[in-house]
């Protein structure tokens, strides 16, 4: 393909799609699958099929609209305007055909009022085409702009400048780490060597994040397209995603996409024609949380156990084989594409001088509106749990939200006027992460909530190095003495002594982190632990 | 020079048939075939031969072993490191139940005393009767939802607890014997 036809395609897609009146957009996310999006989708075809004489509506299968709590979610585009339709069953796809497609009259009961903050508190970079495009054709990811960023990269830059607008859009790793993307690329360019990987971390394995599934489900050639880019700009020839097994629904768009964009010669050999060549293959993890470490990663795509290894040297250098890689996640990589075609200052303009753009969220526990959310950086904590979550359910408050999974840490109400970024999460005892939210309530207990992160570390430590195989498994002994009420005033001394030395001698980020959750509850809710100390022993 | 040639091709991969018969085999060796033997193509071999065999036996494992000329023990190390790897055949049935945060704070923890006492089985075990297999999962990624369970490999959500126990029911009879011995 040239870029004359990736023109040409974009804009006979463009008049394709113009060619319909109205259309009706089905979310097929596995959020939405789950509660039966696959039969609504049906439910519109076999309706339309029926009503729609003059093929004047088009239906849409595409990814995530966001508010995952109250799937399957429908959005309809008619004359007058967009209308967002929740919990849509099979039988009321059938009337919003007839009332609303048809009669021009939104069926009230289940439209969803896009005025709130949980839509309009948004901006939208990553999830920008998501729930608007159909994720199983290239095709529409080409007319909403997709593989530009590829094409201006080949066409117009060379590679050390898509470095620069890289660096100077201030991108900063989303895995939770908040390493400059730039200065990593930088350095993989820099190192002399024929073969070089880039990698894309697509194994999500916080509990409570599905940001990176529902970009994979919804917009999977944005994705791809950032690889390629990362490929260009660092000279590399092949890429690999390393997915979760969790996710097939992902694993199977990522695999379309892929066949699609080797079709178009948009990946492959001799990319839009320039002398730039690239391959993307998938690698499916196989359960183990410690292949989000990315030395780990990296050993898993190599067929062997997923075991971290000391660093330096860092991936950028010596990574995949031996050879100088790339590791970014999802979210980073999603970014880079919208980068190169606005430019790295437009990037910059978003967000906090140190932490620029947006970052996915995703919500969930004890909150009204669950789902996926996108803001930009800096956005105060209290915004989105009360504002675009809702606040908690009736008759609970709000008493704690907890990001980063197992590595992070509690934040109390005290601190909800925080700014999002990554270094005031930090100042607190939380980090970024990948982008799990769940917000607890009153009636979650925190040394429980502690004991079950500690469980979780416990069982996915992967053994090598002693502070974590041991550490983890004292600490959870620990903190289930305490949950049974039978620890002492020197059992907590204790706990707090191991959280020190786990945290400071573990080899990596998993054993490092794996006591945060532990300290961030002990320094904003010491009081719940001393409330479960024996009697004799509380003062 | 000829001979060298061929002699060559005739050690390229195209494993001789698995000497059980068993077609499953080819399946199989067309994934290893796939990767051109490769050892690093490792992970992506067993989750073929579990797809095919529906758990990972010994003898698949010795196979896989040779064809990929990797030590057994690296082989039998892999696939006992990661959960997703089975090495017990599964139950008829699979309920598998997220253990994510969200489900956590969501009450996923008396479902799963729930599941265990009415299967008479823990999480990652199987019932007496082969009946259903109880798994557990890190986090499926649909938090929104919570509590989510997949069961037979479809995804259910806001699960409560009289949902798990009519889906198990329907299973395991309703005589409540089901687990025991």
């Amino acid at each position: 393909m040239t870029h004359d036809e990736l023109h040409e395609k974009a804009e006979a897609e463009r008049a394709r799609q113009a060619g319909f009146a109205k259309r009706v957009r089905c979310c097929t996310a596995s959020g939405c699958q789950a509660c039966g999006a696959g039969e609504v989708h049906k439910a519109f075809e076999v309706a339309i099929e029926q009503h729609d004489k003059d093929d004047t509506i088009e239906v849409v299968p595409t990814g995530c609209m966001g508010l995952c709590g109250q799937g399957p979610l429908v959005t309809v585009e008619a004359p007058g305007g967009e209308v967002l339709y929740e919990q849509v069953t099979p039988a009321l796809a059938g009337r919003i055909v007839v009332e609303h497609l048809q009669g021009g009259t939104p069926v009230a009961e289940i439209v969803v009022d896009t005025s709130v903050p949980f839509f309009a508190a948004q901006t939208k970079i990553v999830n920008e085409n998501s729930g608007k495009i159909d994720a199983t054709r290239i095709e529409a990811y080409l007319a909403a702009g997709g593989y530009a960023g590829l094409a201006k990269a080949l066409g117009e830059l060379q590679p050390g400048q898509v470095i620069d607008e890289i660096r100077a859009s201030g991108l900063r790793g989303r895995g939770g780490g908040g390493y400059p993307t730039g200065l990593k690329w930088a350095i993989t360019r820099k190192v002399e060597q024929e073969q070089k990987y880039v990698v894309c971390n697509a194994d999500e394995g916080d509990p409570g994040a599905f940001m990176d599934r529902s970009v994979l489900e919804s917009d999977p050639h944005r994705v791809l397209e950032g690889m390629a880019i990362a490929g260009y700009a660092v000279g590399a020839t092949q890429g690999y995603i390393y997915v979760r097994a969790e996710y097939p629904l992902a694993i199977e768009r990522l695999k379309t996409a892929i066949r699609q964009a080797e079709r178009q010669g948009l990946l492959g050999n001799r990319i839009l024609e320039s002398s730039f060549s690239f391959r993307i293959d998938i690698r499916v993890g196989a359960g183990a949380f410690v292949c989000g470490e990315e030395t780990a990663l990296l050993r898993s795509i190599e067929g062997r156990r997923g075991r971290p290894r000391p660093r330096p040297p860092y991936p950028s250098e010596s990574g995949l084989f031996g050879k100088p890689t790339v590791i970014n996640n999802v979210e980073t990589f999603a970014n880079v594409a919208p980068i190169i075609r606005n430019g790295g200052a437009w990037f910059a303009g978003i967000g906090t001088p140190k932490s620029a753009g947006t970052k996915v969220f995703a919500l969930a526990g004890k909150i009204r509106n669950t789902g996926l959310i996108e803001v930009p950086m800096g956005i105060p904590l209290r915004t989105i749990v009360f504002d675009i979550g809702g606040g908690t359910p009736e008759g609970t408050t709000f008493k704690a939200a907890q990001t980063g999974g197992p590595s992070g840490g509690c934040i109390p109400a005290a601190h909800l006027d925080l700014p999002v970024d990554y270094e005031s999460l930090q100042a607190v005892g939380s980090i970024m992460g990948s982008g799990g939210l769940i917000v607890m309530d009153s009636t979650s207990s925190m040394v429980d909530v502690a004991r079950y992160f500690m469980e979780f570390s416990m069982d996915e430590s992967c053994g090598k190095c002693i502070p974590c195989r041991v550490g983890t498994v004292q600490l959870h002994g620990l903190l289930d003495k305490l949950t049974h009420g039978d620890a002492t005033a020197a059992d907590l001394e204790l706990l707090e002594e191991l959280c020190v030395m786990v945290k400071e001698t573990s080899l990596c980020g998993l054993g490092q982190a794996a006591p945060n959750p532990v300290l961030s509850t002990l320094r904003f809710f010491r009081d719940e632990y001393l409330a479960v100390l024996q009697p004799a022993e509380r003062s | 020079m000829a001979r060298t040639e061929r002699a060559m091709t005739a050690t390229k991969p195209a494993p001789a048939a698995h000497p059980s018969g068993d077609k499953r085999f080819k399946l199989l060796d067309r994934a290893i075939n796939l990767h051109q033997g490769n050892g690093h193509a490792l992970i992506e071999v067993l989750h073929t031969a579990q797809n095919v065999f529906g758990f990972l036996e010994d003898d698949v494992l010795l196979y896989i072993a040779h064809a990929l000329k990797r030590p057994l023990s690296q082989v039998y190390g892999v696939a006992t490191f990661y959960h997703y790897f089975r090495l017990k055949p599964a139950g008829e049935h699979t309920f598998i139940l997220c253990q994510g945060t969200a489900c956590y704070v969501k009450g996923a923890p008396q479902l799963q005393k729930a599941v265990e006492h009415r299967c008479r089985a823990r999480f990652g075990e199987t019932t007496k009767d082969g009946k259903v297999s109880l798994l557990t999962a890190r986090c499926v990624g649909s938090c929104g939802l919570a509590p989510v369970a997949v069961v037979d490999g479809q995804m259910a959500s806001k699960m409560s607890e009289a949902d798990a126990l009519a889906r198990l029911n329907a299973w395991l009879g309703d005589d409540g014997k089901a687990g025991a011995p």
